[in-house]
């Protein structure tokens, strides 16, 4: 009898947590956003996608996460292969190489404006070089494209870090076995990368892409702190819209803009990068 | 004549090894300073006087000067959004230990109707962009009496570290034998007493990594913060409000205090980092 | 005093039937041993006994008391688990003392059995060690150590030797035999190994797809097989079996050869015979050499009997080889019968 109903006994304030600040809210920011007194209406999103910074608060969002999770992938990909061929030392390289898991996006921000800034660092190489005379604005109001360009570079820096961990984390769950085997019939380091590691990490690649999009998605104070609000990005117009512009519903609204590329994406990966359960490790 | 090709070989092969070594330390290192360099210059940034900060070009080594971390603590509010942050992420921690291990057990050691359910529950916070649930619950809050407050935010930072929590507590669990379990309640514990001289001292270390991870994850956590207090700002929401108006020597102060209590404890919990992901990818 | 008693006890887990209705009686210091391949319910029936399992329907008694809703620590018995469970945060001391401080037995108490029990597992020098210093025979040691310095009514024992290597099984197994005949417990053995089982056992009670089959002395299990499933589990190499057609009332045709066996009201049943207990001789069951095995004091010959497999094991100076015939004539009361459909056992009158 106690056996039966001590699980649900242990699960039930966790279910119920979520059910209060997980569940409820999503239903009350859906609501929000299609409702005015308590009247359905779809003004909210009209006033959302009427306002001349929506469309570029999209793009830049969807641009960014383009920009930044491939080469993320990527160079996670290239320094988890590092690691794992790492001897000595292996564990010093993989801490500092997590390092930035632990810094906050803001903190993120700030530290690639000590970089960017008109006095910041670049501009102080650049000028003992001799490149430049005067400083160089580089995050002004017009320097759109270098703000976004500032803004990958402090994502692919601070961010990289979890999807390294994800996928040392997944390489560590394939057997070397594999590898001996493969290098008995023939296979070449990169023959191996290729036809052992990556397949046997899809369900980790699955993992870490989903995170990271949704991530991506998201960012938030890393523009904040390089462009302020001249890079628009959605969760950023979110955050102006509850704020500055005091209109819950359009912020609701930009939610679930926010929300549905995120669900979107994640069924796209969850069936591209599906891993038949017959074929994991 | 072949020995002379074969030695030729050997130290050709030998030269290629030695060439590919190189590349690969360089490879190492060159990722290592870039993970490393921006926090150096923040470090610069913050260990110079405001003059130093402001000055151009910029010194790359720090003038070791206090004054600008002295004048950031002393910044009207900062204490308090420090002290504001420190509170916060104490009670996600406790939350999100106190709500997720009962659940890690329960997931670890039954099976039931409705497990299924519960871990897809909570694989799906992970589909959600879960700081816009500061949204909702900021109306939500001002009814309750809850806004405003730590423990208002800490709710909602609660939200985010709870799925980790579960996921990792139930990896700790997994990794203790049942059997161990076992054998104290045949040895005259109680269910309750084998938890106790038995489970906990093993996975004690374990659940302290993952209540720094939960610690972690609201110390830095921005969106949700900024939109759920006002008056009792945390540190995070604090530096997003003054972005715009405050000096320079402030901002990278702020960033300083903001890393260096994150650096510390993702070094303590170094060791379960992986193990963690390792789990958490199921 | 502590007989044991299960009485019609079932397990389903989900759809699947692990016990159909157990009735089994276990005499007070009795040892006892659950013998089949896995699968079989025995690992089920020893985890519902030590409470770990909740039986779907039945009753267990332990010593005159109805103990099927107790939990485990108030049914007065220790267990020892196939994978040892000795706490790893715990020395082996500690160990040993667990149960004790769990009973609150004053410190001196605790410190006598400990050192009794330690020394009579020889591992008293090892008392300060924790477990992950210790071998896999060591561990083995310590989980014995911490059920006897229990010293309870009964002991259960879930394959204890499995994960041990052939060498440490063997000494271990004598040695658990002598220690547990002193103890005076009555003890409950699950294995899978069947000279485990007739080297230990008082009785064995043979267990298949969630049944007792049998449950008796080891040689009568080996002898008198109830059932054609234990006289093909037990003995290695297993008992040969070959269909037997009636030939007149209470005489049946085994590959061309007459023998008196049971009278039964069917056209074929089965006969079956041990490989030791043929013998080479003029007259008897023809078979062909396939495969040859000398082993030393015996020599293993494998055989097809009218396209039956068939073993023999011979006197050792025999000179065989692949494709000779022999005649292989079995020692008459040593022959078995079975009906084809009960596979039970015939008796021959």
């Amino acid at each position: 009898m106690q056996q039966r109903t001590l699980p649900y006994l242990l699960l039930l304030p966790a279910t119920l947590f979520l059910c209060v600040f997980f569940i409820y809210p999503f239903l009350l920011v859906a609501w929000q956003a299609v409702s005015q007194d308590g009247a359905l209406t779809l003004e909210h999103f009209r006033t959302m996608a009427g306002h001349w910074k929506f469309s570029t608060a999209f793009w830049n969002t969807m641009l960014l996460a383009l920009a930044v999770v491939p080469v993320q992938l990527a160079l996670a990909l290239f320094m988890a292969a590092l690691v794992t061929r790492m001897g000595a030392g292996r564990d010093v390289i993989l801490y500092i190489w997590t390092i930035p898991l632990g810094i906050s996006d803001l903190a993120a921000g700030i530290i690639w404006l000590a970089i960017f800034e008109q006095t910041g660092f670049l501009n102080s190489i650049l000028s003992s070089l001799g490149v430049i005379d005067q400083p160089v604005t580089w995050l002004g109001y017009q320097d759109k494209a270098t703000i976004f360009l500032a803004v990958v570079l402090a994502e692919l820096w601070r961010a990289t870090a979890i999807v390294l961990v994800i996928l040392v984390a997944g390489m560590g769950l394939i057997p070397k076995e594999y590898y001996e085997a493969a290098e008995v019939f023939g296979a070449g380091p990169w023959k191996r990368f290729v036809r052992i590691t990556l397949p046997l990490l899809r369900p980790s690649i699955q993992t870490a892409l989903i995170l990271r999009t949704i991530l991506a998605f998201e960012v938030f104070a890393v523009v904040a702190a390089l462009g302020g609000t001249n890079l628009p990005v959605l969760m950023g117009e979110t955050y102006q819209w509850q704020f500055a512009l005091q209109d819950r519903h359009v912020a609701a609204a930009y939610a679930l803009v926010i929300l549905a590329i995120s669900i979107a994406f994640t069924l796209v990966f969850l069936r591209t990068l599906r891993v038949p359960k017959e074929a994991q490790v | 004549m072949t020995a002379v090709t074969a030695t030729e070989t050997v130290a050709a092969t030998a030269d290629i090894r030695k060439r590919g070594r190189l590349v690969f330390a360089a490879t190492i290192i060159v990722l290592c300073a870039w993970v490393l360099a921006p926090i150096y210059l923040l470090v610069v940034n913050a260990l110079s006087s405001p003059d130093q900060v402001n000055a151009f070009p910029k010194s790359f080594v720090p003038g070791f000067e206090t004054d600008s971390i002295a004048f950031f603590m002393g910044f009207a509010g900062v204490a308090k959004a420090l002290f504001n942050s420190i509170l916060v992420a104490c009670i996600t921690m406790a939350l999100s230990i106190g709500l997720g291990a009962p659940a890690g057990y329960a997931l670890s050691r039954f099976e039931f109707r409705g497990k299924g359910v519960f871990r897809i529950m909570v694989l799906m916070t992970r589909a959600f962009p879960l700081p816009l649930l500061a949204l909702p619950l900021a109306v939500l809050f001002i009814r309750t009496g809850l806004d405003d407050t730590a423990l208002g935010l800490a709710l909602v930072h609660t939200t985010l570290a709870l799925p980790f929590a579960v996921l990792i507590t139930f990896s700790l669990f997994s990794g203790i034998p049942v059997e161990l379990e076992e054998a104290a309640w045949t040895l005259g514990c109680t269910r309750v007493q084998a938890f106790r001289k038995v489970v906990l001292p093993l996975v004690l270390p374990g659940i302290a990594a993952s209540a720094v991870f939960a610690f972690v994850i609201s110390w830095n956590e921005v969106f949700a913060a900024a939109v759920l207090t006002i008056e009792n700002r945390t540190l995070t929401a604090f530096l997003l409000q003054n972005l715009d108006v405050s000096p320079l020597h402030l901002k990278f102060a702020g960033g300083a205090v903001l890393v260096v209590p994150a650096l510390i404890f993702i070094f303590a919990v170094r060791k379960y980092l992986f193990a963690m992901w390792g789990i958490a990818n199921r | 005093m502590a007989e044991i008693s299960i009485r019609n006890v079932a397990k389903q887990f989900g759809d699947f039937t692990a016990l159909h209705s157990v009735d089994l009686t276990v005499a007070d210091r009795e040892f006892m041993v659950l013998l089949g391949a896995s699968g079989c319910g025995k690992t089920t029936l020893l985890r519902i006994i030590a409470g770990l399992e909740t039986p779907s329907q039945g009753e267990v008694w332990i010593g005159g008391r109805r103990v099927d809703h107790l939990p485990p620590r108030q049914r007065g018995i220790a267990m020892v688990f196939q994978n040892y469970a000795v706490f790893p945060h715990l020395t082996v001391f500690e160990n040993i003392a667990f149960g004790l401080r769990m009973q609150k037995l004053p410190q001196a108490e605790i410190d006598r059995r400990v050192t009794r029990t330690a020394e009579l597992m020889h591992i008293g020098q090892l008392l300060k060690r924790y477990s992950g210093q210790l071998s896999g025979g060591q561990r083995q040691r310590v989980a014995v150590a911490r059920a006897l310095a229990m010293e309870p009514d009964v002991i259960l024992m879930d394959e204890p030797l499995s994960n041990l290597d052939a060498l440490l099984r063997l000494e271990m197994r004598a040695e658990l035999k002598g220690v547990l005949a002193e103890s005076k417990t009555t003890t409950i053995y699950v294995t899978h190994d069947q000279v485990e089982a007739m080297s230990l056992a008082d009785r064995i009670a043979v267990m298949d797809k969630g049944l007792i089959v049998q449950a008796e002395r080891p040689i009568e299990v080996y002898r008198n097989p109830a059932a054609r499933f234990v006289g093909s589990f037990i003995g290695n190499p297993p008992m040969n079996f070959l269909p037997a057609r009636k030939a007149d009332n209470g005489s049946w045709r085994v590959a061309g050869i007459t023998f008196k066996g049971p009278k039964a009201e069917r056209e074929e049943i089965a006969f079956a015979i041990r490989p030791e207990d043929l013998s080479h001789a003029e007259s008897g069951l023809p078979a062909e050499v396939r495969v040859v095995e000398p082993l030393g004091p015996h020599v293993l010959v494998t055989c097809d009997v009218e396209g039956h497999l068939f073993r023999a094991v011979l006197e050792s100076d025999i000179v065989l080889s692949r494709g000779d015939i022999v005649k292989l004539a079995p020692t008459p009361d040593r022959i078995r019968w079975f009906d084809p459909e009960t596979e039970q056992s015939l008796q021959v009158h």
